[in-house]
């Protein structure tokens, strides 16, 4: 090694300010600010782009009573203020659809998080041919359009001629009837199909631990359980938590598989979940500014959720 | 000069506007354009069946009458799914370079595409056929007296059942809507593995006769809004009537509840049904089942002996779009493929009910099937209220939602109907 650095100051060529230690964090990297921001505009760009003025578009039309008749220029509009969210929020149907929306969410983020998680543990303990066989069961899974699996959950759940009562011996029974089963039957699905991406992430995250690390906890005379819970969940941390976002923001969205599998909502709508209503009540009956300030409310409500676990996260000591 | 001014008033009122209201979403613009050509191509759209080989070749037909007749004019004819017309419509009326010039459409979409000015008004005086077409059923295809589709033809409903099963079991046809639930019960008594009848809980227009057959109505004219009266002591009744049908005794909720018309249908093709409302478009694939030959049909009786319970005149129209460039062309094509012949040939083809006078007495004549639902027909018919918002009504299931809750979840019939006629108060008066 000949290449010796007797500078003291990193090789990055950051500067180092002497007063660094006595300046508030937020301030200490002032210097980097403009070219950070340079580095970052086209990615806001696209952002704001993709995002913001959508977004925009979505806050302004709420504040209206925006119809088919106002879209297609037949009838003026009109500026209705807050009125739209007045009308939702005053409606007891919206806050019983909501509360079931939250609840099937947490379910399907359960289940697709256990699910996952476990398949991800079994494919890293399993030979070639077994994790193999897993993953291109799961990718299938993964790529099956969410139309075409709800369809064909619908055809293996079939009162008459399904193949699981056929299999039951429970000719005649109806899947989708009863509330409770009906949801089980739909969460079922939306974790069937939105697993893989769980066990694959993690799987990768867990192939991703130094084998020094575990050879040590495998040394000091871990058990299995321990060296799970000590070493490997506390490496997976930041992944799980991308995946948990994820599978909240996925589930609390879903629409097809309870439009499809529910036929819109089930019996008198007891199988309603947020986006289905927003749909029924205000897309197909044309009432867009309705429908989109349902659209605020659950982008807002999203963010709340969102930064609340990331809140929660924080305190238990996770830098992120 | 003028223009210049007439730019600048303009901008001034924009940036009026825009200081007043901030900004405001898109609207698109003024879809009629004032021209009227004479050649080119004629785009039309029409709903696609589940059997369209026979429509689509008497549409051919017209096609090439039509093109042999107007030089420089091509047809140019498109299918589209009756589940996605809502969105096709819509976008068709938001940007009508993507339109056609004619469309076929249903009949309950009607007054929602007017105002969302998607169709303009057609004047069907000196023609020749239009003095033939049934008052009651050209009503249907006019908002404020104005005709705006040409009644292309028109469904009603009927009863159908069983000859086999009745006849088996000693039963006569029920000719009152009270002896409807008894019939039925006697039925799956003997046969639990049969619904009495098969009545679904999405079946708006299979439990509306009721309704109306009762005295009561969706809605009445209040001036020039509507006003629910589904809560109204007829139409409970009515509706006590037909949600008394969807019990584990007749109809289980279970298999029953989440029924529209076609899944009703379908229940009594398959043979696992006893009777069934169903329509004059139904006759053709009932009679590629396995009912085939063992069913007979009667019109639904009404509350006495010997009445008929009023239908509801369901169809579909032919209308001429308001930004079309082609108008006249379209017309012509409109009372072309809407007219007597063409009616009769769509008959013949695919059983669809014509709407002239003269053309289904010619039908029923040549076929004694339709007798049961010429003669509903005849008893007068009802429709649902004719409002922009009747679509929307109809998106948010409000009506089989109230089936549904009484019927399936069990909640009291005055609740369940206060519920509904509140839901369409709050849509009448948007």
């Amino acid at each position: 090694m000949t290449d010796v650095h007797l500078d003291p100051r990193p090789a990055t060529g950051v500067r180092v300010d002497p007063e660094a230690p006595r300046r508030p964090r937020w301030k200490r990297k002032r210097g980097d600010g403009p070219i950070a921001f340079a580095y970052l505009t086209p990615a806001l760009l696209v952002l704001v782009g993709l995002m913001g003025y959508p977004i925009y578009q979505l806050v302004l039309i709420s504040l209206f009573d925006y119809g088919q008749e106002q879209v297609s220029g037949g009838a003026p509009l009109t500026f209705l203020g807050l009125a739209n969210y007045a009308t939702l929020l005053s409606d007891a149907k919206f806050w019983t659809v909501l509360g079931q929306t939250v609840g099937f969410a947490a379910v399907c983020v359960v289940g697709t998080l256990l699910v996952g998680a476990a398949l991800a543990v079994l494919a890293t303990r399993v030979r070639t041919w077994a994790r193999m066989t897993l993953f291109l069961a799961a990718l299938g899974a993964w790529a099956t359009p969410a139309v075409a699996g709800s369809t064909i959950w619908l055809f293996l759940f079939d009162a008459n001629f399904g193949f699981v009562n056929e299999l039951l011996g429970t000719t005649g029974f109806s899947w989708t009837y009863d509330r409770w089963i009906a949801f089980g039957l739909v969460a079922a699905q939306v974790i069937w199909c939105s697993f893989p991406f769980v066990m694959v992430t993690l799987y990768a995250g867990i192939k991703s631990i130094p084998g020094e690390v575990l050879e040590a906890a495998a040394l000091d005379g871990a058990s299995t359980l321990r060296t799970a819970r000590s070493v490997i969940l506390p490496l997976l941390r930041p992944l799980l938590i991308v995946v948990t976002i994820q599978s909240i923001i996925w589930d609390f969205k879903v629409f097809t598989q309870i439009y499809i599998m529910t036929s819109g909502g089930g019996i008198a709508g007891r199988n309603l979940v947020l986006n289905v209503y927003a749909y029924q009540q205000a897309f197909a009956a044309s009432e867009y500014g309705l429908g989109a300030s349902i659209g605020v409310v659950t982008t807002v409500l999203l963010l709340l959720i969102t930064l609340g676990y990331l809140r929660a996260l924080r305190k238990s000591g996770e830098q992120l | 000069m003028r223009v210049a001014n007439r730019v600048a008033a303009a901008a001034g009122f924009a940036a009026a506007v825009l200081a007043v209201t901030g900004c405001a979403p898109v609207q698109s613009g003024p879809a009629a354009t004032g021209a009227d050509q004479q050649t080119g191509q004629l785009r039309v759209w029409l709903f696609d069946e589940v059997n369209r080989g026979p429509k689509e070749a008497v549409v051919k037909e017209a096609v090439t009458e039509f093109q042999n007749a107007h030089q420089g004019v091509t047809v140019d004819v498109q299918y589209i799914q009756v589940q996605t017309r809502a969105e096709r419509f819509k976008a068709a009326f938001s940007d009508p370079k993507s339109a056609p010039d004619v469309a076929e459409f249903g009949n309950t979409d009607l007054a929602g595409y007017v105002a969302g000015g998607g169709f303009t008004d057609l004047d069907l005086s000196g023609w020749a056929d239009a003095k033939d077409l049934l008052p009651a059923v050209l009503d249907t295809g006019k908002v404020d007296g104005e005709v705006y589709g040409l009644p292309w033809y028109v469904g009603v409903r009927a009863l159908y059942y069983r000859t086999d099963v009745f006849n088996e079991l000693g039963l006569k046809p029920p000719t009152t809507l009270d002896e409807i639930a008894p019939i039925a019960r006697k039925v799956r008594e003997s046969k639990p593995d049969m619904l009495g009848i098969s009545a679904g809980g999405k079946y708006t227009y299979g439990a509306m006769p009721f309704v109306w057959a009762n005295g009561g109505d969706i809605a009445r004219k209040d001036g020039d809004k509507y006003v629910s009266t589904i809560d109204s002591a007829e139409s409970k009744a009515g509706l006590r009537q037909y949600t008394e049908l969807i019990a584990d005794d007749i109809c289980p909720p279970a298999q029953c509840a989440g029924n529209g018309g076609d899944a009703s249908v379908e229940a009594f093709r398959a043979g696992k049904a006893a009777m069934v409302i169903g329509g004059d478009f139904n006759r053709k694939s009932v009679d590629a089942s396995s009912a085939a030959g063992k069913y007979a049909v009667v019109p639904l009786p009404g509350k006495t002996a010997g009445s008929i319970a009023p239908a509801f005149s369901g169809g579909n129209l032919l209308g001429v779009m308001k930004g079309s460039e082609r108008k006249t062309l379209a017309k012509e094509f409109v009372q072309l493929l809407g007219g007597k012949t063409y009616q009769r040939k769509m008959f013949d083809a695919m059983g669809n009910m014509p709407t002239f006078a003269d053309v289904q007495k010619a039908v029923a004549e040549s076929q004694p099937a339709v007798e049961p639902f010429i003669k509903t027909l005849n008893a007068g018919t009802k429709f649902v209220p004719v409002t922009p918002n009747w679509a929307k009504i109809d998106a948010q299931a409000v009506l089989p939602t109230l089936i549904q809750e009484v019927a399936a979840a069990g909640n009291d019939l005055d609740v369940a109907a206060k519920k509904a006629a509140d839901a369409m108060n709050a849509a009448f008066a948007s």
